[in-house]
């Protein structure tokens, strides 16, 4: 079970003598093998959002539950993909993928046959030997991707993770992840600033408020997909689609009331 | 004024030159000084009186060793506390930079540490652990100690947060992140400390021989000294510069080849 439940929770971090609210009661369900985006204009706490669930941030009050249970420290049930990949240098693609699953206790040989099985996954088969910077950004975070998947979490955070690639293989990583999620769904927590990814990858949208954060609107995103049937075509083509347009049209909206900050009040 | 801005390395074989022209002009005003008749043999040897005294030694033994086997003895000792120092500093460095807990509770004791000189060290090295081995590689130790944890521990504050948190949560544990995330993430530093340690090792070491009883080159210091034989004294000083430049230029070869490797890698 991998059900991630927002119970009520806020986080508050000091600054300066005084404290910033960043969340504010945030009351969310994400079900198991969902797939969630968040956005929301910068410094809203979409970040900190992904950091509660990951136990690397505790919550101010309220609990993250994931699977039933509080949490309240980093585990391997919850993966984390950085935007900056966050690939251990010194390490090759096989030791880096296989990094997890050594802490495991998984012996070698079943750790360099899961770490290939991964690298396949994610069309990579050939780099195993190389080191991280010998590959460029879009193959590097293949590889984070292929690591987060290698200890087979049941919830998979991503934090932007391709915030920092150039805008074609961006494109391309897109359908790879929805391929990829497809052949082995899992509850993902996305955080992006781009609209479109959002609506692209999700079930449902979050759009969160600005300082403090909070949940905005949900809009689901599923039923369009299932009724013009964006699974498996390319990017481009979905986006043409009449139900993409609207939808992010309506999110864009969202996004600029909560820019201007007298009527931010009023929007949700 | 141009000039200096426009200053460039010199090449290696200008750098060879001035290496040669400056000890000449060294060495040159050494002997002009000691062959002037201004001072006597006693107060300052030539430098050909101490040469010659080193090849004497090399050949005939002083103080019951050759000058080589003195030189290493010492080598011997400052290995030992040098290895020590490592051995215990670069843990405990990296273990501060992650736990907090034991940063807060080592600190300040390290820090009032770092300020008593090794040499302040000889009287109770000489009382714990004797005039045998153990005296004089406790004073090398305390040295060494310090540029071994300070250089860990800084490196691992250096180390990218997100590398620590990727491991955690991929599952690791706290003493698998020192290991395999603090430990490489940290080595130029590292070996940088290393460098500085070692150096500060080797000058420890005349004041560890000070209390050691039948060899090494601060042995040799000592006895020239009651000898009244200067040029001892002085070849003993020689051997001691020397072999601390080769250590200092073996370490830069390692810790450059570390940096390269370690700076291709992001």
């Amino acid at each position: 079970m991998s059900e991630i439940i927002f119970d009520h929770v806020g986080k508050t971090f000091p600054r300066g003598g005084g404290i910033i609210k960043a969340l504010d009661d945030i009351n969310l369900t994400i079900g198991e093998r969902e797939f969630v985006a968040v956005v929301g204009p910068s410094g809203c706490g979409k970040t900190t959002l992904l950091r509660l669930v990951a136990g690397l941030e505790m919550p101010s009050s309220g609990a993250v539950r994931v699977g039933g249970k509080a949490v309240r420290q980093p585990g391997p049930d919850r993966a984390v993909v950085f935007q900056q990949f966050a690939l251990f240098p010194w390490k090759t693609v096989r030791e880096n993928i296989a990094f997890g699953l050594k802490c495991k206790g998984v012996d070698r040989r079943k750790r360099d046959e899961i770490a290939l099985k991964y690298l396949e996954l994610m069309g990579m088969v050939g780099t195993e030997d190389s080191y991280p910077h010998q590959l460029s950004g879009g193959m590097q975070q293949r590889v984070a991707i292929a690591r987060s998947y290698a200890i087979e979490p049941g919830v998979l955070l991503m934090d932007e993770p391709f915030g920092s690639l150039d805008a074609q293989t961006r494109t391309v990583m897109q359908e790879e992840l929805v391929r990829v999620t497809r052949v082995n769904p899992r509850t993902v927590l996305f955080i992006t600033h781009s609209v479109e990814e959002a609506v692209f990858l999700a079930d449902r949208v979050i759009v969160l408020s600005r300082g403090p954060g909070r949940v905005a609107e949900i809009i689901p995103i599923r039923p369009a997909r299932e009724e013009e049937k964006w699974i498996g075509k390319a990017s481009e083509e979905v986006m043409e689609t009449a139900s993409f347009g609207r939808l992010r049209a309506h999110i864009w909206k969202l996004l600029r009331q909560q820019m201007q900050p007298n009527s931010a009040k009023t929007s949700a | 004024m141009a000039d200096s801005l426009a200053r460039t390395a010199p090449s290696r074989r200008e750098l060879a030159m001035l290496w040669v022209v400056g000890a000449v002009v060294f060495f040159g005003l050494w002997q002009l000084v000691a062959g002037s008749g201004l001072v006597t043999r006693l107060v300052l040897p030539s430098p050909v009186d101490v040469v010659t005294a080193c090849l004497r030694m090399i050949v005939q033994p002083f103080a019951g060793d050759t000058l080589q086997d003195h030189v290493l003895a010492s080598l011997g000792r400052w290995g030992l506390g040098f290895s020590l120092a490592a051995v215990i500093g670069v843990p405990l460095g990296l273990a501060m930079g992650h736990w907090r807990l034991l940063d807060d509770m080592v600190s300040p004791v390290f820090e009032a540490y770092r300020y008593v000189a090794p040499l302040a060290w000889v009287p109770f090295a000489a009382l714990w652990f004797g005039t045998g081995i153990g005296g004089p590689t406790m004073v090398i130790f305390a040295g060494a100690f310090a540029p071994c944890l300070v250089n860990a521990y800084r490196g691992a504050q250096l180390v990218e947060r997100q590398l620590t948190e990727a491991a955690q949560t991929l599952g690791a544990g706290g003493p698998r992140i020192v290991r395999e995330v603090l430990l490489p993430g940290a080595l130029p530093s590292i070996v940088s400390g290393l460098r500085v340690s070692a150096g500060l090792a080797w000058q420890s070491l005349v004041g560890a021989e000070l209390i050691v009883v039948s060899s090494g080159v601060g042995f040799v210091l000592v006895q020239g000294q009651s000898n009244l034989s200067p040029e001892i004294v002085m070849s003993a000083m020689l051997a001691v510069g020397v072999v601390g430049l080769l250590i200092d230029i073996a370490l830069r070869a390692a810790e450059r080849r570390v940096r390269r490797r370690w700076g291709q890698k992001q």
